[in-house]
């Protein structure tokens, strides 16, 4: 596909309440600076029901102009009314770049636009910047489980896309809302959906477990031995006000349900501080945290590959240090 | 047993050769991975696939498995251990014209093999797929091939069986696990499950050895377009690799005692404003 113009489109992706999900006002922040660069105007594409809030939040963080499509047949995601929304506006607008949160709905959804409009799409990126030489979207991403990088360039067709890690970037500062908004219609026939959900089988761990906005995460692992030692991760979450993670080999051993898990197989999470506990940090887990500022390790073997990725490397009993760790935290919360 | 199946099932599960490895080894003179020496495995996303597909036969013996994977002639290996686990029948796609291809361009050319491969087949009711490669890991190819043969697809599969019409799938989603009903034919990728997927039977591997690995070549495809394969019919290119850096001023704490050690861990945070 041929550019008409170049704009930066942001997707900012909604729930089924039809408010934002973070990712995609994060978005907004390199979108800013990639339209600057390339001197196109910042436009968030808005799809779902009730979106008022989410139109609202796309001007607030600084989108110039906001396409929305709002309908019933939007209101939960579905690949193929999605795919119809983003693929017929883009041929309609022609935007130089499109950006996509890499959320599981994102990445879902991403390759069936890139490849109906026959262009490149890089995913999961971690940075994103602008080649100067030429004005290409420079992407930036982990391959290998994270041992590697590699920035990837699309230089001749476009839209340039790229799905892009939660949590990254910033939400961009709030400001007035000067955002032109322009409703679009899509037309989607039930004949179009290929899929129905027949039922949800809600994790009551869900509601409560929010990994990816995390500023603090303290996670365990297979050193925490079973479900009653999650209780001693627990307490530190609530001392430091943080969330709970754990790896794959504490939820494959139901000690903690999946919605709590950091990992190539879980989520990925970019907070301050992450402490991982009984940890021993296969290469899967260290994919699912190398965004993390500081990360603490505190585990018995002292060979633990965690330990090499650790800021803070702590060799020690995770029952003898950690509530020690809770005390101090608590004390010091009440001077 | 379902007593409204109507058919027996016909699944491809698309699969690929990674190398298993946790330490990356970087050419610096090309700026490409060494991939020699590295041992060389099943993606294990694709052996969730496998698995499941070899569920659907559990339940229905007459449900057929074929394997495809696009590499090089070495990845027969790879597909003769998936004869061992559950598959009927194995093709690779191989060929210098197919290297160098980005997803786009991978898309395609399993797209075009899958269909030369239904003309022996017949028509796949049901397309399997690891969510990933774990060594490109894009999650990408799976949906491409799902867009290029025009199929709707269940992404992030944790278990799917056929049930009437439909197949049912049970998907990972933020709020827990989605129940999703998918008409045939389709595409459905697969992360992993709660349980481990089956191995080669000794049986199933003494007949791997012997089976039929068909390999379709360039000239198996009178009808490709060239342009859109390998290198050039990649939209995006490999602007540079680089390993990340690593963490090097990593502090290890280890006083007399854990509480010791605790106490020295809070200060330094607190010092640092961490916390």
């Amino acid at each position: 596909m041929e550019a008409k113009t170049k704009d930066v489109w942001v997707l900012i992706e909604t729930k089924d309440d039809g408010t934002p999900k973070n990712v995609g006002l994060e978005l907004l922040n390199p979108g800013r600076i990639i339209a600057g660069k390339q001197d196109g105007k910042l436009t968030a594409l808005v799809i779902g029901n009730h979106i008022g809030d989410s139109i609202e939040a796309a001007g607030v963080y600084g989108a110039d102009r906001v396409i929305a499509v709002e309908g019933e047949v939007f209101a939960h995601y579905t690949t193929e009314a999605y795919q119809k929304a983003v693929v017929e506006l883009c041929e309609k607008y022609g935007p130089a770049t499109l950006m996509i949160g890499a959320t599981n709905n994102g990445r879902d959804l991403a390759p069936r636009v890139s490849s109906r409009l026959q262009t490149g799409l890089t995913a999961d990126c971690t940075q994103v910047d602008v080649e100067e030489e030429t004005g290409n979207v420079a992407w930036t991403r982990p391959a290998f489980g994270g041992n590697l990088m590699a920035t990837i360039i699309c230089a001749d067709t476009r839209p340039q896309m790229g799905t892009v890690r939660p949590g990254v970037f910033q939400k961009p500062e709030p400001a007035e809302n000067h955002a032109e908004v322009i409703r679009e219609t899509v037309d989607v026939a039930p004949e179009d959906i290929h899929t129905r959900v027949i039922k949800l089988i809600r994790d009551m761990d869900a509601d409560n477990v929010n990994l990816e906005g995390a500023e603090i995460i303290v996670s365990g692992g297979r050193g925490v031995g079973g479900k009653a030692g999650f209780k001693v991760i627990e307490e530190a979450a609530e001392a430091l006000d943080a969330a709970v993670g754990a790896s794959r080999a504490a939820v494959d051993a139901g000690w903690i349900s999946h919605a709590h898990q950091v990992g190539q197989t879980g989520k990925t999470v970019a907070p301050k501080l992450y402490i991982a506990c009984g940890i021993s940090g296969a290469i899967q887990h260290a994919a699912g945290i190398s965004n993390a500022e500081v990360i603490v390790a505190i585990n018995k073997d002292p060979d633990a590959p965690i330990f090499n990725i650790a800021d803070y490397g702590v060799v020690g009993d995770l029952f003898e240090v950690l509530p020690v760790l809770t005390q101090e935290i608590l004390e010091h919360k009440q001077k | 047993m379902d007593n409204t199946k109507v058919k027996q099932m016909n699944i491809l599960v698309c699969v690929k050769q990674v190398p298993d490895t946790t330490e990356i080894r970087i050419d610096p003179v090309k700026n490409t991975l060494i991939r020699e020496g590295v041992p060389s495995i099943l993606n294990p996303f694709d052996s969730y696939a496998l698995e499941a597909a070899a569920r659907i036969r559990d339940n229905d013996p007459d449900t057929k498995i074929i394997v495809i994977s696009m590499g090089p002639p070495q990845a027969e290996t790879m597909l003769r251990e998936c004869i061992g686990i559950a598959a009927d029948r194995a093709y690779l796609v191989s060929g210098r014209k197919f290297g160098g291809s980005d997803t786009l361009a991978t898309s395609y050319i399993l797209s075009q093999a899958i269909r030369k491969v239904e003309e022996t087949e017949g028509r796949f009711d049901l397309i399997f797929c690891g969510k990933q490669a774990i060594d490109g890991d894009t999650a990408q190819v799976g949906p491409e091939i799902g867009e290029h043969l025009g199929l709707p697809q269940v992404t992030y599969a944790l278990e799917a069986s056929v049930s009437g019409e439909e197949l049912e799938v049970r998907k990972e989603v933020d709020e827990g696990v989605e129940v999703i009903g998918i008409k045939y034919p389709c595409l459905v990728t697969f992360t992993k499950p709660s349980f481990e997927p089956r191995t080669a039977t000794i049986k199933r591997k003494m007949a791997a050895k012997r089976a039929q690995i068909t390999v379709l070549s360039e000239a198996d495809f009178p009808d490709m377009d060239w342009n859109r394969c390998g290198l050039a019919g990649s939209p995006t290119r490999v602007k540079k690799t680089f390993v990340p850096p690593v963490k090097t001023g990593g502090v290890k704490i280890q006083e007399e005692t854990d509480t010791m050690s605790a106490k020295k861990l809070f200060s330094v945070l607190t010092e640092k404003g961490i916390i």
